[in-house]
């Protein structure tokens, strides 16, 4: 099962380290990792997309609790949440090609944000499967380069991750 | 440089880094700091020579005063300190640190680093100490700011002896050390990520009550926590309150005492069959700070599967314990003593008593595997018998030592023959399973009661991996006793060799031993060799009888002698191998 761990933890040196180091050490699964400052700027907030059996899951979670500079844990999976991935796509896009580029990007709102004669850069936001599936439309050989931030998450309605 | 003093500071003295840093352990009362010096701790240990009140205990190599700090800490429940430089000296304490991590030791570790501006650069003697060090501490520091340093040794100590305990490393570079600031040292502290619990939840005590009043078949497993947790006495309270069987972990000996017939014995890969077996077969089972771990209850699917209507209480003050390898169906996050205290108050109130006709019976059925007599040796024996070693120790110190030990077959026999009635009186590795720790620990728990008799059982392998500290036991006069079982062959190697592996005794031989007598002498100290069963009464009572000398027995015993019963790796508890099978 695929779990989306939101977590909180001091804006210390080594946190990330540590939260990353545990997952090797442990050998569970990281999908993705995201992390950046909150508007508080002693913390940041990490979101993990990992994979594992319920036990699993949960043994991640009491040992994630247990690393010092983790404030909080919450698993996005559990309730009703939201996520999203950002990706910039670098493509081929010359003489024919170009135009129908331009439409499948269209179609899952993507927005091209850098031009050249030959390429477009176009920035895609949207769960996972989305991001995926944009990528399956496109021909293998127009894709140049892609980066994906992987998931970021947060809860639906008025619950807030607080420390 | 400007010094940026946060407001609190301004009231105290101003002290150098180094001086903070001593100044801090004076505060929190640490009477032995285990060290080695080296280039970037030289500021410290500066200030360390210019005061009296913390004493520092001079090692032969960083591993020696990690064990000996983390011996001092097992034995008194203290937090145990040691002091190493940078580098190497850093890499050598690596084995202490993970030795006292996973028996969960509370230590605060304070390691020198190269001046800041110089991390980073492949200084000499650096290394990146907080992140090789990171897996096996509870958590660790790199302090960068001299106003940051005494804050961060009391958050240390804090962390390092709360909670599960563990070892809390600060690393602090030599300008640091150098550099002045104001010295506040709080006398509390808060951290908004670190609260554990220590009361465990109402409704699930109830319930534990519940189970443990209706069971037919109860059984107790006590692990290393109840003694972590200072929760001896209220185990022995309700295991007789209660009239259950009761067994204990290697790390728990001593909890309940052993020689009450409530108790079976140890449990595990070298576990006495009646224990095994009653943990097998019990229809409620209560843990108290214990963790299922492979060598306690071997394969967890056995387990599970043999009994699956077991219900399973399990307390431990550290979730991540829980329902890791066995699932668990009452769980109590709490402190040991707390959780039993407030379930030993609902137990006296209650006028529910136990099933005392089934509890009967249970015993009857106990009884029979205890005649199995699963511990019985060849008392007719003309070679020396390990396990008669043991039993004379525990004769000639009253059953009153402390014994340390090392890893391996030695460790089991003093374990299944030492009957420990007191806590933290048997003091071994039993996580990381680390050879070599039995004379440093003998030697932090000597500086911690030096009027009481220390034993180390060892072995001729595992003795010379900190063979070293004899000359740090003759600096410091530490009269402890060594009790080489001396085979000639790592035993417990030797062991799964003739087992699992077609007699084929790989590398295990210990050939061109040194004579440990002259090299007793050599260092200053008494050695003794022991050759024969009649002898072995006599020379113990002459190694204590001399009060204020280490002495060094060298026991030659059988070299064949195995440790039974043994639930071989990956088999389930109940399918032991005894020694009458063989």
């Amino acid at each position: 099962m695929r779990h989306i761990l939101s977590i909180l933890v001091e804006n210390e040196a080594g946190a990330l380290s540590r939260v990353a180091g545990l997952f090797s050490a442990r050998g569970y699964n990281i999908e993705s990792l995201t992390v950046a400052p909150t508007e508080d700027a002693t913390m940041s907030r990490m979101t993990i997309v990992t994979t594992g059996s319920d036990e699993i899951v949960e043994q991640i979670t009491k040992q994630l609790n247990k690393l010092v500079d983790v404030v909080k844990v919450v698993d996005l999976s559990e309730g009703r949440h939201i996520e999203r991935e950002l990706m910039l796509v670098k493509v081929r896009a010359a003489g024919k090609d170009r135009e129908e580029m331009k439409r499948t990007a269209d179609i899952f709102r993507g927005r091209i944000i850098d031009v050249t004669d030959k390429s477009y850069t176009i920035e895609l936001t949207g769960t996972t499967d989305k991001l995926d599936a944009f990528l399956e439309a496109l021909d293998k050989g127009a894709i140049l380069e892609t980066v994906r931030t992987g998931v970021s998450g947060i809860g639906r309605g008025e619950w807030v991750l607080k420390a | 440089m400007e010094l940026k003093l946060p407001p609190l500071a301004e009231t105290g003295e101003t002290l150098t880094g180094a001086e903070i840093a001593i100044r801090c352990l004076q505060e929190e009362g640490v009477e032995f700091v285990f060290g080695y010096p080296g280039g970037a701790v030289l500021f410290i240990y500066d200030a360390l020579f210019k005061q009296k009140k913390v004493k520092h205990i001079l090692v032969r190599h960083e591993q020696g005063a990690l064990h000996a700090a983390d011996g001092y800490a097992r034995a008194t429940g203290r937090c145990g300190v040691a002091l190493v430089t940078s580098g190497p000296g850093v890499t050598n304490a690596v084995t202490g640190i993970a030795t006292a991590y996973m028996d969960s030791i509370p230590m605060v570790v304070i390691t020198g680093q190269v001046p800041t501006r110089a991390i980073g650069e492949d200084a000499f003697q650096e290394c990146d100490t907080v992140g090789i060090t990171r897996p096996c501490v509870k958590h660790n520091f790199l302090v960068k700011d001299v106003n940051e340093l005494a804050i961060t040794i009391k958050k240390a100590f804090h962390i390092a002896s709360t909670g599960r305990p563990g070892p809390v490393l600060v690393d602090i570079p030599k300008d640091v050390s150098q550099q002045s600031a104001k010295f506040h040292y709080p006398e509390k502290i808060h951290l908004r990520s670190y609260s554990p619990v220590v009361k465990g939840h109402s409704g699930q005590i109830k319930k534990a009550v519940h189970l443990l009043q209706d069971a037919k078949r109860p059984m107790i497993y006590v692990g290393g926590g109840a003694i972590l947790g200072e929760a001896s006495q209220e185990v022995t309270e309700l295991v007789r309150l209660l009239d259950f069987p009761c067994t204990s972990t290697l790390m728990g000996l001593g909890a309940f005492p052993a020689s009450d017939k409530r108790f079976v014995g140890m449990l595990g890969m070298h576990g006495t069959v009646e224990a095994n077996m009653a943990m097998q077969n019990c229809d409620v089972l209560l843990a108290v700070g214990a963790r299922f771990d492979d060598r306690v209850i071997g394969n967890p699917a056995h387990f599970a599967a043999g009994n699956a209507g077991r219900k399973i209480v399990h307390i431990d003050v550290d979730p991540s314990s829980i329902s890791k390898r066995v699932r668990v169906d009452v769980p109590i996050v709490g402190h040991v003593k707390d959780v039993l205290g407030e379930l030993l108050g609902l137990l006296k109130a209650s006028r529910e008593k136990p099933d005392s006709a089934a509890l009967a019976a249970w015993w009857a059925q106990i009884a029979g595997w205890r005649a199995k007599d699963c511990l019985k040796y060849d008392r007719q024996s003309k070679i020396i018998k390990p396990q008669f070693v043991i039993e004379k120790l525990w004769e000639v110190t009253k059953g009153d030592a402390y014994v340390t030990s090392d890893v391996g077959q030695h460790q089991m026999w003093a374990a299944q023959f030492y009957k420990f009635e007191k806590p933290r009186r048997w003091i071994n590795s039993g996580g990381l399973g680390t050879m070599g720790v039995g004379l440093p620990y003998a030697m932090g728990v000597k500086l911690a009661f030096p009027k009481a008799d220390v034993a180390c059982v060892t072995g001729e392998a595992s003795v010379q991996m900190c063979i070293q500290e004899l000359s740090t036991c003759k600096q410091y006069h530490l009269p402890v006793k060594l009790v080489n079982l001396n085979n000639r062959y790592m035993g417990m190697v030797r062991q799964w060799q003739e087992f699992f592996h077609g007699n084929r005794y790989a590398e295990s031989y210990m050939d061109a031993l040194p004579d440990f007598v002259k090299l007793a002498e050599a260092y200053g100290h008494v050695g003794l060799r022991v050759e024969k069963p009649g002898d072995v009464e006599g020379a113990l009572r002459e190694a204590f009888a001399l009060k204020d000398r280490l002495v060094f027995l060298d026991i030659i015993t059988d070299q064949t002698e195995n440790v039974f019963p043994m639930v071989p790796g990956g088999k389930g508890m109940s399918e032991m191998i005894l020694a009458e099978d063989l």
